[in-house]
């Protein structure tokens, strides 16, 4: 079997003097892949999230990125890990408002090299990169770009949160409920567009939502519960 | 550096906020600067307020109270000394030069120095300055001549050759006038930033003349009265002043002087030495300006804190903020940095526009602090102690800063990617 993108194994976390909120023997998404994973919310949705990015560590099992165990890495490793090799993608109001539409979507290349450098690469430079994702994901005028990010409409600035997420070709890209805050019709063109850049870059996506009408858009879809046995006693 | 635009474009989101951070800081760091400057100047222009003159000779009482009067026409001599002991004095072969003083009257708030043409040549302030006349001339054998300083003839409005009449003692509204008696102005002196602008200067000739009719005090009436003509024509030679200033042939010679003075047999007599007196006089005076230094410390003190607070307030609402760049790989120190950068923005921003206000000021009020109280506040850079203030202030607002730095730190660890609100 060829190596996995994440894989997790025998995973056990509790927050402090709390039962175990996830307890997954097993799970993996491979490369190149588009799962959705259903998670209503107070699922552990989240700190499953927090334990893919490195910002918590598992009590027991491991979680392994890209064949790297992250609680391998120091504290700084694992957040430079993080940002090398993943894109995120949260609900809504995910751009720093006092910036530039441009500067939103650069900003992974600000903190991080590889993707700055991998940007560069496939577009010239990161300006282009950035202009270059836009374009793709619909968002074309220029005036617009230089706009301050709070003053586009919440679709548009889910787009710019995906071409944030995708600029530097990162293996993985985190989606967390992306289209909650969009109508139904928007919705699944965001999701095709979300679709053919992740190809285009070559990046897996973990896309995390309550949505159940979304699942069938996808290769594979997964439940949580089904995978976390600490969550099956509440769901019976 | 990106952190520090993330941080200034963080700011400029809050610019309200943000401006009256700084403006607060702003204000506080031009009071310290003034209070500062004024109080250099303050010390500067006091210690220069005489010069030149070795020793102060007058009643015996205290050596302050012996300079507030002969130099700072504040209060009055408890006696006066014998005309005799003054040339006694004024005739020893160690004495360079000689001025008398006579002190008691006054014009329309004005003190009134009875003194010798030696003043003019003799008497020293600032940095070994003598005395220069912007027009006329000194007192001349004309004993109802008078010279004034700067600021009585600006603020009466006095030119040469208008008469004036001069008030029995010291009190602003006098009901004693020598009325009988006026005085001609022949000379007005150049500013000095010094009691001398505020004097009227005449001849110890004049001061005879007005009080030679008077006896116990009071005026003699009728057939008593003595004219200003009938004055002209006699001895107007006095028998006391109130004080006397030395020069020395030799600097060496003036403990032993002082000590010879204070031991004369034929008149109880006190000899100061005029720097040593200054030193006592603004030793008083310095608690109030240490006071006033202290509060302007607070002060800035305040527009920090002020300023701890508001980045304070404004972290909770940021949590998103840092969310977000966490997510996009900011680490913790990055989050730290961020808000110190925050910090030193607004503090440099404050010390820049406090120095701004302060130059304003200065070149605003410069020509009226330098008229109406004598100071003179230059348009300088700020001096070694100035940047050093500013350095520890900037240095107080890192120190401020890393507060909500590092409760920033713990609370991206804590919150991570996940977005709260």
């Amino acid at each position: 079997m060829s190596q996995a993108l994440i894989e997790l194994r025998d995973l056990l976390f509790a927050w402090p003097g709390q039962a175990p909120l996830l307890d997954i023997p097993q799970f993996r998404l491979e490369a190149g892949e588009a799962l959705f994973l259903k998670g209503p919310s107070g699922s552990g949705k989240t700190t499953l999230l927090g334990l893919l990015g490195g910002v918590n560590l598992p009590a027991q099992g491991s979680v392994r990125l890209l064949g790297q165990t992250l609680a391998e890495l120091g504290q700084g490793a694992r957040d430079r890990f993080r940002v090398d090799h993943t894109g995120y993608i949260f609900q809504q109001f995910n751009l720093l408002p006092f910036l530039s539409v441009r500067e939103n979507v650069e900003l992974p290349c600000r903190f991080s090299a590889s993707r700055a450098e991998r940007a560069r690469q496939r577009h010239g430079s990161v300006d282009q990169a950035a202009t270059q994702l836009l374009a793709h994901l619909g968002l074309t005028d220029p005036a617009m770009l230089a706009r301050r990010a709070d003053s586009l409409s919440i679709g548009q600035q889910q787009r710019v949160a995906a071409a944030r997420a995708l600029i530097g070709q990162p293996e993985l890209v985190i989606a967390d409920e992306p289209t909650s805050a969009l109508d139904a019709d928007t919705r699944e063109a965001f999701i095709r567009l979300l679709f053919d850049e992740c190809r285009a870059a070559g990046s897996s996506l973990l896309f995390v939502s309550h949505d159940q009408s979304l699942a069938p858009l996808f290769d594979r879809h997964l439940s949580l519960a089904e995978l976390n046995r600490a969550a099956a006693p509440r769901e019976a | 550096m990106y952190l520090l635009r993330l941080a200034l474009a963080s700011l400029a989101n809050r610019r309200f906020t943000a401006f009256l951070t700084a403006f607060a800081i702003a204000l506080s760091v031009c009071l310290l600067l003034a209070v500062e400057r004024v109080r250099t100047e303050a010390r500067a222009s006091f210690a220069s307020t005489i010069s030149g003159t070795d020793l102060i000779v007058g009643a015996r009482s205290g050596s302050v109270n012996l300079l507030l009067y002969s130099v700072f026409r504040i209060g009055n001599a408890t006696n006066n000394i014998r005309w005799d002991s003054y040339q006694h004095y004024a005739s020893d072969p160690r004495v360079k030069w000689a001025i008398p003083i006579s002190l008691g009257d006054s014009h329309r708030g004005y003190r009134v120095m009875g003194t010798s043409t030696d003043y003019f040549s003799h008497y020293q302030y600032g940095r070994r300055q003598h005395l220069e006349l912007s027009q006329g001339r000194p007192f001349a054998d004309n004993p109802f001549d008078v010279v004034l300083g700067a600021e009585v003839a600006e603020a009466l409005h006095y030119k040469l050759g208008d008469k004036l009449v001069l008030a029995h003692g010291v009190a602003a509204i006098s009901l004693v006038k020598h009325d009988d008696k006026p005085f001609t102005v022949v000379g007005v002196l150049k500013r000095t930033g010094t009691p001398v602008d505020r004097t009227l200067h005449i001849s110890l000739a004049g001061m005879e003349a007005i009080h030679v009719d008077w006896h116990n005090g009071v005026p003699a009436r009728g057939a008593g009265r003595i004219s200003a003509e009938q004055a002209r024509g006699m001895d107007l030679q006095p028998t006391a002043i109130t004080a006397f200033m030395l020069g020395l042939n030799n600097k060496i010679a003036t403990f032993s002087v002082q000590r010879e003075i204070n031991q004369y047999a034929n008149e109880p007599l006190l000899a100061i030495l005029p720097g040593v007196a200054l030193q006592e006089l603004w030793s008083l005076m310095g608690t109030a300006e240490q006071a006033l230094f202290v509060v302007s410390l607070f002060v800035v003190l305040t527009g920090l804190i002020g300023m701890l607070t508001a980045i304070l307030t404004s972290l909770n609402e940021r949590r998103r903020e840092m969310a977000i760049l966490r997510s996009v790989g900011a680490r913790p120190w990055h989050i730290a940095g961020l808000l110190v950068l925050e910090a030193l923005a607004l503090a440099v921003a404050g010390i820049v526009a406090g120095l701004g206000l302060l130059y304003a000021g200065i070149a605003l009020a410069q020509g009226y602090v330098q008229a109406n109280y004598g100071l003179y506040l230059p348009l300088a850079w700020p001096s070694s102690h100035e940047w050093t203030l500013l350095a520890i202030i900037l240095g107080a607002a890192l120190l401020m800063g890393s507060v909500p730095a590092w409760r920033a730190y713990r609370q991206s660890l804590a919150d991570g990617l996940s977005i709260h609100l």
